[in-house]
């Protein structure tokens, strides 16, 4: 029977969790509503994982994981532009720029980084194609899938406890009115600074995370430290709909909804 | 003329008075649909609101005010968008003396301010015990905006939660005027 159906039903780390049980060889497909991946697993392992409209190139991976610094890449991808990782990585190896190791282990943290990032996704269909193998370009991985299972389960685990704290993403943030406060003193980490930039009622913290490229655990995590510290408080965002929903009255006459909350006033006085 | 009806939430952790503020000011006997409690972390009472609990106050021939009471436990928390359609407003009730369902409270408040974003305040019931908490200290807790009323109750007395019920009317009022 295919394995098919929507995350918010069935989870990534319930999948994944199959996947290594059943030693399963195939393709996971995630459809979210902003991004697609594809997870590659062979015998039960991670094999190959990219973000569909962001797939990247070795090069710009070893960059990006400060395997291979800039400077050494420029006159590389000058004198041997391929699209196909294998032979760049064959390149590489030969040319003594990394071992073997190197470039596997830091694909495996490229792969495992993809994965990580699908924990977070609430909402997505999937489908597994069994038996599909890592394109014949990319170079494939064989990492064990334990660990990020558990750190899956902790994440998802950290992900309801702030769920709990901060139920809803369309709340806006602004500045605590605290006399002789100065944000500037604060030690903030980087991401907790590019989430101060857009503190402002007008902004939902949905739109933050948009803005500042944080998953749904990132900004969490980021508003609710910021919360703790009590440098910002959470007010309703300006652009949200007007204060009193259409439904609250039997009547859209503004005077005889004010003269129904007198009358409701001086029932409960009488009481 | 046909009555018109407006309702009052009442919403808040397992336990902490709603049942008991809607029975203080129903004019007929609370419909409650209660339910032994099954969770060993819940023991704190007998039996707990499941679906909802409901109380009239009528205010004239053709005005009719409901008062609903969420279930308290969270794994009712499916029945709470439904109930909040419609509402007037909200009171979140918190039981003062247990600190530990502080943070429960803030993420229901929330919840509930997401679904409708109507005009609330928070109830601190039970303020007549002695290891109820300030009210000063409570605001803290829940980190609530100093322009959020939060206003000491005692649920079983009707003075009190007539008083709690004329100030989210009085904020209802404000708030129309805000947008008028």
């Amino acid at each position: 029977m295919a394995l098919k159906g929507n995350i918010r039903d069935f989870s990534i780390l319930q999948l994944l969790n199959l996947i290594n049980l059943a030693t399963k060889t195939g393709a996971l497909y995630v459809e979210g509503p902003e991004s697609n991946s594809r997870v590659v697993f062979r015998d039960g392992k991670l094999s190959f994982a990219e973000f569909s409209e962001n797939g990247k190139q070795l090069l710009q991976q070893l960059v990006e994981h400060e395997a291979l610094s800039a400077t050494q890449v420029a006159p590389i991808a000058a004198r041997h532009a391929t699209p196909n990782d294998k032979e760049m990585g064959i390149f590489l190896l030969n040319a003594g720029y990394l071992s073997q190791e190197q470039i596997l282990s830091t694909l495996e943290q490229v792969y495992a980084d993809v994965v990580r990032q699908l924990f977070s996704w609430q909402e997505g269909f999937f489908h597994f194609e069994t038996g599909e193998l890592t394109p014949v370009e990319k170079i494939p991985v064989r990492l064990d899938l334990e660990n990020l299972i558990i750190e899956g389960a902790r994440q998802t685990q950290e992900l309801e406890e702030l769920k709990s704290e901060l139920p809803s993403l369309e709340m806006a943030l602004k500045f605590t009115d605290r006399p002789g406060m100065n944000i500037r003193d604060v030690n903030l980490s980087v991401e907790e600074w590019r989430v101060v930039n857009y503190v402002n009622p007008k902004n939902t913290i949905q739109q933050i995370a948009k803005a500042t490229q944080l998953n749904d655990l990132e900004i969490r995590r980021v508003v609710y430290a910021l919360l703790q510290a009590g440098l910002v408080e959470l007010v309703r965002a300006s652009g949200a709909p007007a204060v009193l929903p259409q439904k609250m009255f039997p009547t859209k006459d503004p005077v005889e909804q004010k003269s129904l909350v007198n009358r409701l006033i001086n029932k409960i006085r009488s009481i | 003329m046909q009555t018109q009806t407006v309702k009052i939430v009442v919403t808040g952790p397992f336990n902490s008075g709603k049942t008991e503020l809607i029975r203080s000011v129903s004019e007929i006997d609370v419909v409650s649909t209660e339910k032994k409690v099954s969770s060993e972390r819940e023991m704190v009472k007998e039996s707990t609101t499941v679906a909802m609990d409901f109380g009239r106050i009528t205010v004239d021939d053709d005005l009719v005010l409901f008062l609903f009471g969420t279930p308290g436990q969270k794994r009712f928390d499916f029945m709470w968008e439904i109930l909040s359609e419609g509402m007037l407003g909200f009171i979140v009730m918190i039981d003062s003396t247990r600190p530990e369902t502080f943070k429960e409270a803030r993420s229901i408040l929330e919840t509930f301010h997401a679904y409708a974003p109507t005009p609330y305040l928070v109830a601190a019931n039970k303020q007549d015990l002695p290891d109820a908490w300030d009210i000063d200290d409570i605001r803290l807790a829940l980190r609530l905006d100093k322009n959020i009323k939060i206003l000491s109750c005692i649920a079983k007395k009707k003075s009190s939660v007539k008083t709690v019920l004329l100030e989210l009317l009085y904020s209802i009022l404000e708030e129309m005027d805000k947008n008028h």
